[in-house]
């Protein structure tokens, strides 16, 4: 009753079965059947998006946004999407055709490859493998390809300067974000996305490991290229990055694939330290889960747009330095101290556990803005000491003490 | 035929073309997204068998970094990406040779081999083979001293890259 999803699976397999397929092909056409209703469903989620995106970025920009079409504007993004079709498509001259065409479907399809493994329900799960952290990891590398594809195949140079950014960027937060990933692996002991959730019954991870929570999702965005980290399309520089030559559909492509790999990040950093679909009632009644999953998901949507529209682009040389000498550090630290603890209480309560994790985490941000604030402080005296500037002759003739 | 059959011989026939193109098209981009087709094949391959690992990884250290190291050096030589030269030097026939004998030497050696016919034993739903390598790989019985000297090389790989990178004053 309360898991219409397995309920119907169950049905149709029977069903298949009746009709004397062999269990081989039952499993093959269930499998396939998943695949399709998974991604429809992802899919049609990612054109409701346009409209989210757009109306929240009206509000943090103190104007409404689209409210012409249908009730709150609904039915602006199938607008959208028309319009977007019916656009001409244009392969630049010079480009590599089949290399610049597959880099758009290359953006969206890893997105979808994600959610594979992403656990919206206790029961609702595409594939509960047991490396999902991995995988995931793994889908990342694909989606940089994507990127480099479309920065080379464009035949362009500021398409090529984007693509080589994206390569500097995502390799490096890679680092971090694994890292840092590796702490709900520890603390549940497990690398399948719904162990790590199930693991959360007690105490959600965000309150045992709030760094790592962090960390994880400052190298997120950085991996999905939005602001402060959108270096990779920064308009006032390289015009549009990697996705310059693109027109129409293919430009959809991509603009979809973002929004939805946000969403995407937004969910997997729910169940990673959220509870996923953790909730009341959600055991028994796993259609709940699915809602306090999308609830989450959505909510750290809200959050990374709030953090895009309210932060200026980062420099490129901050970037780096803030990804290497910065969150590398730090996560590091962080794993340590968390691996250290978690052998020592073992045995121990669990709120003992839990608060000791937390104070172990509060000390660590505490000593890190202490370094920060004496590193700020240097910084500051050697920007303001007085250096030597070049002066007209004429002035300094006049005043030679200058 | 079972389906996974038919599965298998779809990704195994991809992995071969891809890897035949990898070696054969002019155009460098071409072939290093070539190979990393045939790589994800590989990978493919791995979970057919239910490694999951062993796929994951693939597609992490083939994929992820090496097959994006190589493009990102094609890219930044972009007048070598549009050279077609010859495929092959003169040293074709003895390569031709040492494939067709390490071909027949593995053939021959699994001529009797009897994996082909026996089915693979069933699991153990309890049984975690992620949880049980990476015991082995720090068990003292097990792989601990290779897994060390591969970290110990690993981090002399790494302060090299350092050394090299330093900048003098």
């Amino acid at each position: 009753m309360g898991d219409p999803v397995t309920s119907i699976a169950s049905w149709l397999e029977n069903l298949l079965l009746g009709w004397g397929l062999s269990p081989g092909w039952v499993v093959f056409v269930m499998t396939v059947l998943g695949v399709f209703i998974l991604a429809t469903f992802v899919l049609v989620l990612d054109i409701f998006l346009v409209w989210v995106e757009r109306k929240v970025v009206a509000r943090f920009q103190d104007r409404l946004g689209p409210n012409r079409l249908g009730p709150f504007g609904l039915i602006q993004p199938i607008a959208d999407v028309i319009k977007l079709l019916i656009k001409e498509d244009i392969t630049p001259k010079g480009a590599d055709r089949i290399v610049f065409n597959l880099a758009p479907i290359m953006a969206l399809a890893t997105v979808l490859l994600l959610w594979a493994v992403i656990p919206m329900a206790p029961t609702i799960v595409g594939s509960d493998i047991n490396v999902g952290v991995l995988y995931i990891v793994a889908i990342g590398a694909l989606s940089t390809l994507g990127i480099i594809m479309a920065g080379w195949a464009s035949n362009n140079k500021y398409a090529l300067v984007g693509a080589f950014r994206t390569v500097a960027q995502m390799v490096s937060y890679e680092v971090p974000m694994v890292i840092a990933l590796l702490v709900p692996v520890l603390l549940a002991g497990s690398m399948g996305i719904n162990s790590i959730v199930g693991a959360q019954n007690q105490l959600w991870f965000v309150f045992v490991a709030p760094i790592a929570a962090l960390i994880v999702l400052i190298t997120s965005i950085a991996e999905l290229g939005r602001a402060p980290f959108d270096l990779i399309e920064a308009e006032s520089e390289i015009v549009a990055g990697f996705h310059i030559e693109y027109t129409g559909m293919k430009f959809g492509l991509f603009y979809a694939g973002e929004l939805l790999h946000t969403l995407t990040v937004g969910a997997l950093i729910s169940s990673f330290f959220l509870g996923g679909w953790r909730g009341p009632g959600a055991e028994a009644y796993p259609i709940l889960g699915v809602g306090y999953f999308f609830m989450k998901a959505f909510f750290l949507y809200w959050v990374i747009m709030w953090i895009k529209y309210s932060l200026p682009r980062i420099r490129i040389d901050h970037m780096l330095n803030f990804n290497w000498k910065f969150l590398t550090p730090l996560s590091l630290v962080v794993l340590i101290v968390t691996a250290i603890l978690h052998k020592v209480l073992e045995n121990s309560d669990f709120w003992v556990y839990a608060v000791v994790m937390l104070a172990a985490n509060l000390l660590i941000g505490w000593v890190t803005l202490q370094i920060l604030r004496s590193r700020a402080r240097v910084e500051r005296q050697r920007v303001a000491e007085p250096r030597s500037v070049a002066v007209p002759p004429s002035s300094t003739i006049s005043n030679p003490t200058a | 035929m079972t389906a996974l059959q038919i599965v298998f011989f779809i990704v195994a026939v991809v992995t071969i073309f891809a890897g035949l193109m990898a070696v054969t098209v002019g155009n460098l981009v071409h072939a290093a997204l070539w190979l990393i087709l045939s790589l994800f094949g590989v990978a493919l391959s791995f979970g057919l068998l239910s490694a999951g690992f062993l796929a994951v990884a693939q597609v992490i250290v083939y994929i992820g970094a090496i097959a994006i190291l190589i493009i990102f050096a094609i890219m930044l030589t972009r007048r070598v990406a549009t050279d077609i030269g010859s495929q092959i030097n003169s040293g074709w026939p003895w390569a031709a040779v040492i494939a067709f004998v390490l071909c027949g030497g593995l053939i021959w050696m699994l001529r009797e081999w009897p994996g082909f016919s026996t089915l693979p034993p069933q699991m153990s739903a309890r049984a975690d083979s992620l949880s049980m390598l990476g015991m082995a790989l720090v068990s003292p019985n097990a792989y601990v001293i290779p897994f060390e000297v591969a970290s110990v090389l690993l981090l002399a790989a790494l302060i090299g890259a350092i050394i090299i990178a330093w900048e003098r004053k």
